[in-house]
């Protein structure tokens, strides 16, 4: 699975988090946050499920730490509690966390050079659609009553054929 | 031997899609009308011969043969009977029958209901239809034959995987498929057009009704997925924005922007490029739907077929549908011109705000869910995109779309008066505002934006309704004039409305749920109780249950409301035979509020607990019922069509009256 960014840990520990992340979390019962993992502050609680929400599950497939039931996004909201009992800020401990695994777990990549095209390619693609609306509008008036200027006309056998399926009109 | 026979059928068909590929387009190439014809036989005989196959593979599923390869992978005789049968395209090789069956079948349905298509068009669509399925079928035959047999068979099926074993997903894929595919034939109209250098308003009439049908199954397919993930994976959630789900909304945006588009093309024959590049995207799209679930390519949740060998071929059929038709677009567009004039505040310049804002969203999704791949392909760097990111980019896109939607229907053709617009819908607008306040008074928490978009939701509600309203003249005209009004309205007006309306509806459920989800973890001992939304829980205990393919553990849950009880719910931890997997089947109690979530944890060891999950998600409901109108609204847009012109011999009728009210 996901091997770069574990490249920390001993690779026994890596391979039986990968076996049990396959047995309990792949898709199948989630159960993500336990009861025993709650913290008694309410305010601190609702902030470790906020980051808990942009955090990957590295041994899942598509989960945050929030959805998985596996054993290391366990962990980890045990350390995103841990760090935030410290009286660290939300930013710091997403900091904290991405020291450690590297910046894949972060399901909002954070905006850099090589992710300049995830974030733009919205804005750039409106930019462009609005564009290319604004030239079907203008070239519309420049035009004048331009009609269909087809290479094939219609036979007159097609055109009776034409007025009869656009009768309504 | 009946397995034999569906192998053999296959590779006919496979030989009647290539004679159907070849012979209709030389016909036309060579202005022969005798070669053309051919095309509608072929059609024919080659969905009867897909259709053998498949119900020869079906056969074998249902029979338990496991001496095919296939089947002994996928299925397993404890397994009930729908499940049996939905096993057939539960898995890689069976799905991919279906899909090419489906193909056929709409293949099949242009060439029988296709009588008033230009014989020339009809032979090219059909030839563009046939090289897709010829393509899908050697594939098969190369790559995914089902009908393949074991030297040594085994004495029972290694099963499907549990957690697809669940009627919504039964029928979820041929749906969706239904959807993908349907929207071939908008993809096979557009290279005919191209191929012969011409379209015109019919073009855009023919075309719409197989595009609405494609998206109406989408919507359907899309909704089921979305529903079964809620109630079965457990964690209370209905989109997860994984690329597997994000496969299948791509086609669906860009259907929908096609859907509007081909509208602006029929009424006014306008915006035909346009029209005909979302019609190669939108099937592109869909074939990289099929190509990124199939491959394996993305991991997630969804991913049952991991097979890399098969994507690399996914990949060059879709560089020669996909770079094909973008070619012959390139070469051939230039040659399109479009006819009506329209003001930028027009009804046309509605519907090209609506192409341009679900067009950049399509786009959105589609970077979100390749951009990972692509920068690990170049850089090996690996990042993440997942929900934040929809959030922070797809929202705010929807935002400007739902607020012009209403707009839209109310607005002339050729030129508008946006104030004379605001004027009618003033209604919406304090309907929203209500909604708005009794919003913040309800709920006194959440997110600043939740009691916006509530309003927004609520005001595209009421602006759907308004456009009926505003028709029928209720209000203004007496009752006779009111109801002779409705009575004549055509179809796709209520459809529109309607349609709108569901929108609306699933904007209000998404908001609700995503705002004023109620969410609580704790530990209970039997004869605990619970306070959730107003309920009062009581858990009774756990007991073992066996059903026909597993195991497992059933709490106890007693619902009570106001001291009166409302219902006895029973969350279970599953575990199937075979394969050997848990799963979680929670327990939901619906009202018109909104539905009570429970989900069964593990036993806590030291006290005799059991760790639950109870959520109450408000108005959730809203977001599946919003589908199914759009889906019905559809279906009401199409039986009006069908009045006009897309059945056969009915074009005469195309004078009548009805068809007269229906041009607008």
């Amino acid at each position: 699975m996901h091997r770069t960014s574990l490249d920390g840990l001993p690779r026994f520990l890596v391979l039986g988090m990968v076996l049990l992340g396959l047995v309990l979390g792949a898709g199948s019962s989630a159960f993500a946050v336990k009861p025993d993992e709650i913290l008694s502050d309410s305010e601190m609680e609702k902030r470790a499920r906020t980051i808990s929400m942009e955090l990957r599950c590295l041994v899942c497939q598509n989960q945050s730490i929030d959805d998985s039931d596996a054993p290391l996004a366990r962990d980890l909201r045990l350390l995103v509690r841990e760090r935030l009992q410290k009286g660290e800020t939300n930013e710091e401990v997403l900091d904290f966390v991405v020291s450690r695994y590297g910046e894949f777990v972060l399901l909002k990549p954070p905006f850099a050079w090589n992710t300049l095209l995830l974030w733009l390619t919205p804005a750039l693609v409106l930019l462009g659609g609005v564009w290319l609306a604004r030239s079907v509008i203008a070239g519309n008036k420049s035009a004048g009553s331009r009609t269909d200027a087809s290479p094939l006309p219609l036979s007159a056998d097609e055109e009776a054929r034409l007025k009869r399926v656009l009768g309504g009109e | 031997m009946i397995v034999e026979f569906g192998h053999f059928a296959l590779v006919l068909a496979v030989v009647v899609a290539l004679f159907q590929t070849a012979v209709p387009l030389w016909g036309t190439l060579s202005r022969e009308p005798r070669l053309m014809e051919t095309a509608k036989p072929a059609a024919i005989l080659q969905l009867v011969l897909f259709l053998v196959a498949f119900l020869a593979l079906t056969h074998a599923y249902v029979t338990s043969d496991f001496s095919v390869a296939n089947v002994a992978a996928n299925s397993h005789s404890t397994k009930p009977l729908i499940y049996r049968i939905s096993g057939v395209w539960g898995n890689h090789e069976g799905s991919m029958l279906l899909w090419v069956l489906i193909l056929a079948t709409f293949g099949a349905a242009v060439a029988i209901f296709g009588n008033n298509l230009p014989l020339s068009l009809r032979a090219n669509v059909l030839s563009v239809q046939a090289s897709i399925a010829l393509a899908f079928g050697i594939f098969m035959l190369a790559t995914s034959n089902p009908f393949l047999r074991l030297d040594d068979v085994p004495i029972d099926g290694r099963g499907l995987n549990p957690i697809l074993q669940d009627p919504a997903l039964a029928f979820h894929p041929p749906f969706l498929y239904a959807g993908y595919v349907g929207f071939s034939i908008a993809f096979s109209f557009a290279i005919a057009a191209l191929i012969d250098g011409r379209i015109d308003a019919a073009w855009a009439r023919w075309v719409r009704p197989w595009t609405l049908a494609a998206w109406m199954c989408l919507t359907l397919g899309i909704a089921m997925g979305s529903w079964w993930a809620y109630y079965e994976l457990g964690w209370g959630g209905w989109w997860f924005w994984d690329p597997v789900e994000n496969a299948s909304f791509m086609p669906w945006l860009a259907g929908t922007a096609l859907l509007h588009s081909a509208l602006v093309m029929e009424k006014r024959e306008t915006l035909k490029v346009w029209t005909i590049l979302l019609a190669i995207l939108t099937f592109s799209l869909s074939l990289m739907g099929t190509f990124l679930v199939r491959s394996g390519v993305l991991t997630s949740v969804h991913a049952f077929a991991v097979d890399p060998e098969r994507g690399v071929a996914i990949l060059a059929i879709m560089t020669i549908f996909v770079g094909g038709g973008l070619t012959l677009f390139a070469l051939r567009a230039g040659e399109l011109r479009h006819g009506g004039l329209f003001a930028p505040v027009s009804r046309e310049g509605a519907l090209v705000l609506n192409n341009v804002l679900l067009t950049t969203a399509t786009a959105t999704v589609f970077v979100g869910t390749l951009y990972p791949l692509l920068l690990e392909g170049l850089t090996g760097a690996k990042i993440s995109v997942g929900p934040p990111y929809f959030n922070l980019t797809f929202v705010p896109l929807m935002v400007p779309l739902l607020i012009a939607l209403p707009f839209g229907p109310f607005m002339p053709w050729k030129r508008g008066d946006i104030v004379a617009v605001s004027q009618r819908l003033i209604l919406a607008a304090v309907l929203a505002l209500v909604a708005m306040v009794a919003t913040m008074a309800l709920a006194q928490r959440g997110p600043w934006l939740a009691p916006i978009m509530m309003a927004v939701g609520v005001y595209v509600m009421a602006g759907s309704v308004q456009e009926l309203t505003y028709r029928a003249k209720i209000g203004s005209a007496g009752r006779d004039e009111i109801l002779r009004r409705l009575r004549n309205l055509p179809r796709s007006i209520y459809g529109t409305t309607l349609a709108h309306f569901g929108v609306g509806m699933m904007v209000v459920g998404i908001v609700a749920t995503s705002a004023y989800q109620t969410e609580k973890v704790l530990v209970l001992k039997p004869g605990d109780t619970a306070e959730v939304a107003g309920y009062t829980l009581t858990f009774k205990g756990v007991a073992p249950h066996k059903g026909p393919n597993y195991r497992e553990q059933v709490g106890t849950i007693e619902v009570m409301r106001d001291a009166t009880p409302i219902t006895t719910l029973h969350p279970s931890k599953r575990i199937y035979d075979s394969p050997p997997q848990p799963t979680s089947e929670a327990g939901i109690h619906a009202s018109w509020r909104g539905d009570l979530y429970t989900v069964l944890g593990d036993a806590q060891e030291e006290d005799g607990g059991y760790a639950f999950r109870f959520y109450f998600n408000p108005l959730v409901r809203l977001i599946w019922l919003g589908a199914l109108v759009m889906f019905f609204a559809g279906g009401i847009s199409l039986s009006d069509r069908r009045l006009r012109v897309g059945a056969p011999k009915r074009t005469s009728r195309a004078d009548t009256p009805a068809g007269a009210v229906a041009a607008e």
